[in-house]
């Protein structure tokens, strides 16, 4: 369809000046976000308010969907769930069976390693969860992997504390406002977990590659001893992360690393779990001493 | 900035049921019929609250495509700054570096008006082929400052996003045109 030629309003000078003031604020308009966009690529947390508020205001169309999601995939599998009946019936009594046998096993190891801890003298420090909350979204149309939190500060939530679900770890929390906040997950590229194999403790650690899978890399070098269904979880290092959640199956092995997937798929959560940050000083103590050195020398590789 | 002859030149859709059979005394709702617009890319900006936790960059940039769409079927409906605003709200949700999609909604914005000036009488096809080449650059240009901030290069993921997004943009197009019908709906009594 052809313009129609407003441009060319006649005489009148109040119209001729509007269509100007206009093309001055469109060229405005791309040269402060410019601006903009170099100030938030040097400081990202510069206009984290404005995010918090957006979030704020959109939360509830995320309940919605988070609701949505969650019954509308209990449908599905209800549906799903006629077709194969009787195979699963025969396949459910085999494995409880089977589980009932590994329960019993368990619950004497269990009391095992409780007489043993106590014969030692750990105390074990299994915090409390901050707050169970839904993911109410995230970015899945940008190249960054962010979701949002329905729980902020006002639920006791803060920057660094980690987010897992049942299935393994989701992300840390990066931003918060008072009823929601903003999760980097860590299929994310700037998000490193350090990990340990949970057959051996091999370490190493798990970085996103913002398509879904991420890399994981050893720091042991030599040959690759990985396998594909390895299972990686996190090693407790760096401070964060409390040990033992599970992030990352080994899905292609590679030269050095793998290629592996998410333990806990974010997008089959329903309720996630904030955690405290599992050695807060620790973690405090770090920041305090990289600010005071500076920042670390840059190695091109 | 006129209201009426905006609103008057879209009156009465070519040959439509709904212009045929109009009465008189009706004209559409002014509040509607200049804010649906605005609303409905807003919206679409919303669409990072869907019910899809995505891991991988999968919904096409659907708040653009929707103001793409609004441009190429009124032309002369958003103001040429229109990517000010729309960009900045849009920036609040999308995950990206802030300003991103100000400075990308604004040269689009800009780049719309270039291409009128140049290919004044378009089809379908070739508003498709422009959307192509906008919608490419966009996301090109997105991913490329998503991996700045992230301070690693981000492989190239937009594959999915990108083919998606061309196979939407009618459909896209279509949805706009269906919200443009009930803009115009005759709802006021004169």
């Amino acid at each position: 369809m052809a313009r129609s030629r407003d441009l060319r309003p006649g005489y009148s000078r109040r119209a001729q000046y509007g269509i100007f003031t206009g093309y001055v604020v469109a060229i405005v308009g791309v040269v402060a976000g410019l601006v903009v966009l170099g100030v938030s690529l040097i400081h990202p947390e510069a206009f984290s308010f404005l995010r918090s508020a957006g979030s704020e205001i959109a939360a509830p169309v995320g309940e919605a969907s988070a609701t949505a999601r969650n019954s509308g995939r209990g449908l599905l599998a209800t549906i799903g769930a006629y077709f194969d009946a009787g195979h699963q019936n025969l396949e459910f009594t085999r494995e409880i069976a089977a589980a009932r046998a590994d329960a019993v096993t368990m619950r004497a190891v269990q009391e095992e390693n409780r007489r043993l801890k106590a014969l030692l003298g750990i105390v074990d420090p299994a915090a409390p969860p901050v707050v169970a909350a839904r993911l109410i979204g995230s970015t899945a149309a940008s190249a960054r992997r962010y979701a949002v939190l329905d729980a902020g500060s006002g639920h006791g939530v803060h920057e660094g504390q980690p987010v897992r679900a049942a299935g393994g770890l989701v992300g840390r929390v990066v931003e918060t406002s008072p009823d929601t906040a903003r999760v980097l997950l860590i299929s994310d590229a700037d998000n490193v977990v350090p990990v340990r194999r949970a057959s051996d403790g091999l370490p190493g650690f798990v970085q996103g590659s913002a398509n879904g899978k991420i890399a994981i890399r050893l720091l042991t070098m030599g040959t690759n001893p990985l396998h594909t269904g390895d299972i990686f979880v996190t090693s407790g290092s760096g401070g964060i992360y409390p040990p033992g959640i599970p992030v990352a199956i080994v899905s292609v092995p590679q030269r050095d690393g793998a290629e592996g997937r998410l333990a806990a798929d974010p997008a089959a959560t329903d309720y996630v779990v904030v955690l405290p940050v599992y050695k807060a000083p620790a973690v405090a103590a770090m920041a305090d001493s990289l600010k005071a050195a500076g920042p670390p020398p840059k190695d091109d590789n | 900035m006129a209201l009426s002859p905006r609103i008057s030149t879209q009156r009465n859709p070519a040959g439509t049921e709904a212009g045929a059979n109009v009465p008189i005394n009706r004209a559409p709702l002014p509040w509607l019929a200049n804010g649906l617009p605005w609303a409905s890319i807003m919206a679409m900006s919303l669409v990072t609250f869907s019910p899809v936790i995505a891991s991988a960059p999968v919904i096409p940039p659907l708040a653009f495509m929707t103001l793409l769409a609004w441009r190429m079927l009124r032309p002369s409906f958003l103001p040429v700054w229109a990517g000010l605003p729309l960009g900045a709200w849009d920036d609040m949700f999308s995950g990206q570096p802030f300003g991103s999609a100000i400075v990308l909604w604004s040269a689009a914005m800009l780049a719309m008006d270039v291409i009128d000036e140049r290919y004044l009488w378009r089809s379908f096809v070739q508003d498709w082929l422009v959307a192509v080449v906008l919608v490419s650059g966009y996301l090109l240009l997105q991913s490329g400052l998503a991996g700045l901030a992230a301070g690693y290069p981000l492989p190239l993921t937009v594959g999915p996003q990108w083919l998606l997004a061309m196979v939407l943009f009618p459909v896209v197009n279509k949805a706009v045109a269906m919200v443009d019908r009930v803009r115009l709906l005759p709802l006021r009594r004169l």
